[in-house]
């Protein structure tokens, strides 16, 4: 096993509708799908989110595209036309939740695309 | 040959030239999506302090553009027209006759804005149920505008009309893009199925270049020319499948890694994609390479629409401001802290009591909520504030330039990055209305210029 940061081989997207923003992952493979479906649970993803998003998280499945949406309420400071927050629309949640981690394990390693620019 | 629609705006301020490039690749129809929803609040303001504003003012550069395709069969759909639609079709007309164009068929929708209605509505609907919370609002006075969002069925009215433009007020994202091909296919209403794929295109679609390689996370660096990156175009056949690409020679990319994330973006249960005209199932919609710069959305499915529409209410929420100072080593963390303190102290001895603060330290984990000290080169302190008025609101300037770049921790960089003048802010309240309750209105006339 080893422990990774989702934005080391995910690809995430956030968006806001009034003061809900909703993060979709994207996993790369089905088998590394299998890993995300495990590990990342709402309550997980809910803790991990705290205090920006104040609300309850809810997870979605979009199998076809090998993701997890997560639908966060209360989750943008009041709403884009309200919100103090330097990211009212909530774009930089996607990378937010790339920072958290899951257990890979060592035979799927392989199948991991390299997700860094090149450079420092 | 399939039929051809251009995305031409994904918001109001898009790039003109990406427009053109997708109007000179040669498409039938060309769509906007002018509007979001701080959009729209910021568009009420313009009409607050001018009675013939209240549209999307770049209509006209749109317009501009694509009106000299009009002879040749370019029809244009856009939601420009906000608060205000005949302002809106006032300026593309305006625009015609400058160049020149003698006859011009245009259609408007009006009926999305509610705002003289919202006490009744209140009451139709045993009070104004937030979508997302379950509240019920109170007194409705500090209600600014409503606007209900429209679906697709008045603009394929109006293209049955034989309108060449059609302007809206507030239409769904997606049913500005869904209109064409559904009346081009001649569909039926309860066509689920294909109803069902074009609001999946009319989603791809809405955000511009948020399809062809825009705001993508995967291997962004691999992206060329995203200094030209193209709008995206889609082709769509009888069935109602749809290929997304982009113009030919423009920068971008798109790939089923690209549009994957636009499928899911401002979602809920992506099993009931909730649009005006249908609800689609983004989970059913299978991505495939096409080629270059190709790729095939199939086998998509839909469901029945509902009978309610949704309809945002802007309330009055006091006035905003923001300050912004860059602080340095040695310790950078410590005074950007020792500063936000100081702004405290200051705004509650200056009797500013704010409904909401809000601090940032940027550079340290601003966007993460953490900010962990550790030694760094600079560090941005923000303090933001929501106050009841605007001189509360105002305040925090004022403390922060008498108080912090002269009287507080050492070697701030006041460059006024991050600051913000007092503004007034409204919250916005969603809900559903019964569509029976809501009756849109097309009109189509036809313009001697």
């Amino acid at each position: 096993m080893s422990e990774l940061r989702l934005g080391e081989f995910c690809q995430a997207r956030s968006g806001d509708k009034a003061d809900v923003a909703n993060i979709a992952v994207f996993a790369p493979t089905e088998d590394l799908y299998a890993v995300l479906r495990d590990q990342l649970t709402e309550d997980r993803v809910a803790e991990h989110l705290a205090p920006l998003v104040a609300g309850p998280v809810t997870r979605y499945e979009a199998g076809n595209v090998l993701a997890l949406n997560f639908v966060c309420q209360l989750a943008l400071g009041g709403g884009g036309p309200r919100s103090l927050r330097s990211d009212m629309l909530g774009k930089t949640l996607g990378p937010n939740l790339l920072r958290m981690t899951v257990e890979v394990p060592d035979h799927l390693m392989g199948d991991l695309p390299r997700l860094r620019p090149p450079g420092p | 040959m399939a039929l051809r629609i251009g995305a031409g705006q994904g918001f109001t301020g898009d790039d003109p030239r990406g427009t053109r490039e997708v109007l000179e690749d040669g498409v039938d129809y060309l769509c906007c999506d002018a509007l979001a929803e701080i959009t729209l609040t910021s568009i009420y303001r313009e009409r607050q302090q001018d009675e013939r504003a209240g549209y999307a003012r770049d209509v006209a550069t749109v317009a501009e553009l694509a009106l000299p395709g009009v002879a040749d069969g370019v029809r244009l759909v856009t939601n420009a027209g906000a608060l205000n639609p005949l302002g809106a079709r006032d300026a593309v007309v305006g625009v015609a006759r400058r160049l020149g164009i003698d006859r011009l068929r245009v259609g408007v929708v009006l009926g999305s804005d509610l705002t003289v209605r919202v006490a009744e509505l209140a009451s139709a609907t045993g009070g104004l149920r937030h979508a997302d919370t379950g509240e019920v609002m109170g007194p409705t006075e500090d209600v600014e505008f409503a606007a209900a969002y429209l679906g697709a069925w008045p603009i394929v009215e109006a293209l049955g009309d034989g309108a060449d433009v059609v302007v809206t007020g507030r239409v769904a994202d997606t049913s500005v893009f869904m209109a064409p091909a559904m009346y081009e296919l001649g569909l039926a209403r309860d066509d689920w199925v294909r109803l069902g794929r074009l609001a999946i295109m009319g989603h791809l679609m809405e955000c511009s270049t948020q399809v062809t390689g825009g705001n993508f996370s995967g291997r962004w660096w691999e992206v060329p020319g995203l200094d030209v990156i193209g709008f995206p175009i889609a082709e769509i056949d009888d069935d109602a499948e749809v290929v997304i690409t982009k113009p030919q020679g423009s920068g971008g990319l798109v790939s089923p890694d690209t549009v994957k994330e636009q499928l899911l973006y401002e979602v809920g249960d992506p099993t009931r994609y909730l649009t005006p005209d249908v609800v689609a199932d983004m989970t059913s919609a299978a991505l495939r390479d096409d080629g270059p710069d190709r790729v095939r959305v199939a086998g998509a499915t839909g469901t029945p629409a509902t009978d309610s529409y949704k309809v945002i209410l802007s309330r009055r929420a006091g006035w905003s401001a923001a300050a912004a100072l860059t602080y340095t080593y040695p310790g950078a963390m410590a005074k950007a802290r020792a500063a936000k303190e100081v702004l405290d102290r200051r705004l509650e001895r200056a009797g500013v009591q704010p409904l909401e603060t809000w601090v940032e330290y940027v550079g340290a984990g601003a966007m993460w909520g953490e900010a962990d000290g550790s030694d760094l080169p600079e560090v941005v302190l923000r303090y933001a504030v929501r106050c009841p008025t605007r001189e509360e609101a105002a305040a925090v300037l004022v403390e922060r330039i008498r108080a912090l770049s002269i009287g507080g921790p050492p070697g701030a960089a006041a460059s006024g990055m991050g600051t913000s003048p007092p503004m007034p802010v409204s919250e916005i309240w969603p809900t559903l209305v019964s569509k029976e309750l809501i009756d849109p209105q097309v009109k189509v006339v036809v313009e001697d210029l």
